[in-house]
């Protein structure tokens, strides 16, 4: 009986998408949501029949006076459900490797933005490489925030003089970007949910990600990796723009020469 | 046997003084029964923290009186996070189904007179009693206990104080805590390995062993090979923290505006041996609740358990398996997105020894006789929440929705469910099956079913809606739900889970009421109540210290002959002689 309620209570309120996922912002966020549907489909036909089946079992056992039915197993169904199970669990996982593989076997495609991801305890720091297209070359012990240099871009380094650091990331619609991640001191993440990606930021590494985000708006970046007693207001946006609109942006942002 | 016999020759010549019987014994019995109290004082601990954070979580503004400023501060809510996962991980799902139970069973159900090593045993439960106690004196220090959760990533973890407060003195005791634990639960392992390989009773092969007794088996050796590698990991995370390595730490790390004297680690090695430990510390926690629910469903459908090799067969194979697909954990860490790739298949695959499982506990109870005390009633529980618990876990296998799910509330949901609930119903039904051998009576069935109904629709009622906290992208570990703006919407589940979760605390008070009035005014049982077979109920109650009283019983036949057609009883003892005509145990001892 309650086993009847919960599945009826879990599938309705998946039905009536009380709380959903907000919508898909980029074709692999799209790739992942189709996979996320069909995982549900097999596993929630699984959980319905599984429970379902429990239900039954101890309503029509229960113990009237009869004898119990003398068996010690059935080896054809013990090879039967192994082999049904492995081919629906690991044939979902065959399904599900193009979305990974989009992001992860691939590398960006090449003419795609490149913007460094900083985080430290606890904000963001985004940095692009200005007109000449490179990144200045970054100091650890230059690092002052106070003084206006979070990052410790090395002053003696040309590079850098066009270098635009902003506290939230703005991106071109339609564009491919490549975001490259860096930690100063513990493990952060970067999570935007209408991407449906998450990255966390490792100290000592560089790790890219790239994404192309397909619809205007403005979407919040959380961190999901425990990074001390900060990490829950550790937060910035993704605003993603029409091309003029980030044009503008660079030339607002651009550092005096 | 050396070792057991001596002990055994020692007390026997002279009666015990309350220290050596009860405290400082090498009985297996009275250690199991340590262990036992020693992980129900440490849930009710971890609950409490448990509810302190749903409260947190629902009306931050709230005054509470332990705190300082009245208001519970992050750092306050995530050493609750710490140290609520912690306690509940080492201390009671570790602790409960295998050091408790098995230790007391474990002899008892191979014919054994006590463990091989019982002076090790009482070291092994006097060293987890003091690691709880180093652990829990986290919180007695000035900046309290560490914030960097169970898992101890560094760099958060592996400086001092400088990342956080907490991560100072508190993260060194909690990791002197785990380091005694590791040391405890290896003696622990090395002891169970070796009573169940010489110990077994004459005529107890591999294959007539209870599945109890596979499952503690499978399980040692899992405790004994990831205890070894968290135990080393702990070591250098320690010489990290004090002797200034640089094990997990890179150079170049620049906390709170100082630039540290670190260079050349990796904080990714951590991870890699962490969840080498921790993956397996999961079916450390959840295999013997496979072993006492395949046991108890058998006992109550009196029905043999449905392809016992089977069952056999996937515990090895999730054992094995369970060494092979750490990397799960790790799918947006950093590290190498083809090896994500291969330790999800691994994942994906250990769904199927799993889903045997599931597939024989459903052939063990159709066409049974079944009876529904309170120990079946959480068996079948067990099964329920492991079904739901174990499907959530085909979406976080997939490293393609894992970038969506990873730490959110789905995360939480899914393995509280599945090692937390799923396991506390195997020790439920641990406690309510074999209560009668341990103590000599019966818990209120009443009481026990009402706790059983209470429990499982509140269980349900805190985890499942927590799934769609986590779809949303609700994210574990935060303080307060005002960092990001998505996050109010999803208040309302919330306070749900809050009301639910005080609401199943408080049915656990059933519980506790119906254990400790049962120890005295309990119904006395025959030392067979629910005629089960196995050779647990083949002694008298108590068991005394030797367990069978120098009359050590033989086997004859598998653990779960009921119903066997032409039997007169719908059960066969496993250490009655084959002209099985003669009357059981069962009956020969009520009077007991």
């Amino acid at each position: 009986m309650l086993l009847l309620l919960l599945v009826v209570s879990t599938a309705s309120v998946w039905i009536a998408r009380l709380y959903p996922a907000p919508p898909p912002i980029s074709h692999n966020a799209i790739l992942v949501d189709r996979q996320y549907n069909l995982t549900l489909y097999a596993t929630g036909t699984a959980f319905i029949l599984a429970q379902l089946g429990l239900a039954y079992a101890i309503v029509r056992f229960r113990d009237c006076g009869q004898r119990a039915h003398f068996t010690r197993g059935n080896l054809l169904l013990e090879i039967l459900w192994t082999l049904v199970t492995l081919i629906v669990f690991t044939g979902l996982g065959v399904l599900g490797r193009g979305a990974w593989a989009d992001v992860w076997f691939t590398p960006a495609r090449s003419g795609a933005i490149q913007v460094e991801a900083t985080t430290n305890q606890f904000v963001y720091t985004f940095r692009y490489p200005g007109a000449d297209g490179k990144f200045g070359h970054l100091d650890p012990t230059l690092i002052n925030a106070p003084a206006g240099n979070p990052l410790g871009i090395d002053p003696n380094d040309p590079a850098g003089k066009d270098d635009i650091v902003v506290a939230e990331l703005t991106v071109p619609v339609n564009q491919p970007v490549e975001l490259l991640l860096r930690s100063q001191d513990v493990i952060h993440n970067f999570f935007v949910r209408e991407l449906r990606l998450q990255q966390d930021a490792v100290p000592g590494m560089l790790i890219p990600l790239h994404f192309t985000a397909s619809r205007i708006g403005t979407y919040e970046i959380v961190c999901t990796q425990l990074c001390g007693l900060g990490h829950h207001r550790m937060h910035s946006l993704l605003r993603v723009v029409s091309l003029s609109d980030y044009e503008s942006f660079l030339r607002r942002e651009s550092p005096a020469p | 046997m050396n070792s057991a016999d001596s002990t055994l020759q020692a007390s026997s010549g002279r009666p015990l003084g309350f220290l050596r019987r009860y405290l400082f014994s090498t009985d297996h019995k009275i250690i199991g029964l340590q262990y036992f109290f020693l992980a129900l004082v440490a849930v009710t601990v971890a609950i409490i923290l448990s509810l302190l954070m749903r409260f947190h979580l629902v009306w931050p503004a709230a005054h509470l009186p332990f705190t300082s400023g009245g208001i519970m501060t992050p750092e306050q809510y995530l050493a609750l996070v710490t140290m609520h996962g912690s306690i509940m991980v080492f201390f009671v799902l570790n602790t409960a189904p295998q050091s408790a139970f098995g230790n007391y069973f474990l002899p008892l159900q191979i014919g054994a007179p006590d463990m091989a090593f019982p002076r090790l045993n009482m070291l092994s439960f006097w060293l987890t009693l003091a690691a709880f106690l180093v652990m829990l004196s986290a919180f007695f220090v000035p900046a309290g206990a560490p914030i960097s959760g169970w898992t101890a990533y560094p760099p958060l973890s592996g400086i001092n104080d400088a990342t956080g407060p907490g991560e100072g003195l508190g993260q060194s005791l909690w990791l002197v805590g785990i380091l005694i634990f590791g040391v405890g639960s290896l003696l622990g392992s090395i002891n169970f390995i070796s009573t169940t390989i010489d110990l077994r009773a004459p005529g107890l092969t591999l294959m007539r062993m209870p599945l109890t007794v596979w499952a503690w088996f499978v399980t040692a050796i899992l405790s004994l090979l990831a205890f070894a590698v968290l135990f080393a990991g702990g070591i250098l995370l320690m010489l990290d923290r004090v002797a200034g390595t640089s094990f997990f730490l890179p150079a170049g790390l620049v906390v709170s505006g100082e630039l540290e004297m670190h260079g050349g680690g990796s904080p990714l090695l951590w991870q890699h041996l962490f969840w080498f430990f921790g993956h397996p510390e999961v079916y450390i926690a959840i295999l013997p609740g496979m072993g006492v629910v395949s046991h108890v469903l058998a006992n109550f459908s009196r029905k043999p358990v449905f392809g016992y090799r089977a069952m056999v067969l996937a515990l090895g194979t999730i054992g094995f398996l369970g060494f092979t697909l750490w990397g799960h954990h790790m799918f947006v860490s950093g590290m190498n997105p083809y090896s994500s790739l291969v330790f999800s298949f691994l994942t994906l695959s250990i769904g199927v020894p799993s889903a045997v499982k599931t597939f024989n506990w459903l052939g063990t109870l159709w066409g049974g006789k079944l009876q529904f005390p309170a120990p079946m009633l959480f068996a079948v529980g067990f099964v329920s929440f492991f079904v739901t618990g174990g499907l959530s876990g085909i979406f976080l296998a997939q490293p393609t929705l894992d970038t969506e799910l990873h730490a959110t509330y789905y995360v939480v949901a899914h393995f509280h469910i599945v090692m937390g609930v799923a396991a506390i119903f195997g020790i439920f039904a641990a406690t309510y099956y074999w209560f009668p051998k341990m103590f000599g009576r019966k818990m209120n069935e009443a009481l026990g079913k009402l706790h059983f109904w209470l429990t499982f629709a509140g269980a349900y009622s805190i985890f499942l809606p927590m799934h769609f906290v986590g779809i949303a992208g609700g994210v574990r570990r935060y303080a307060d739900s005002t960092g990001a703006m998505y996050l109010a919407a999803l208040q309302p589940l919330h306070l749900f889970m809050t009301i639910a979760a005080f609401s199943t605390a408080a049915a656990q008070l059933i519980f506790f009421y119906n254990f400790f009035a049962s120890l005295n005014r309990g119904k006395p049982v025959s030392a067979n109540p629910w005629n089960a077979t196995t050779l647990e109920w083949a002694t008298t109650w108590p068991p005394a210290h030797g367990n069978f009283a120098g009359q050590f019983p033989s086997v004859h036949r598998g653990p779960y002959e009921y119903s066997v057609p032409g039997a007169s009883e719908d059960f066969l003892p496993q250490h009655l002689p084959e002209d099985a005509s003669a009357p059981h145990d069962g009956e020969q001892n009520h009077a007991n």
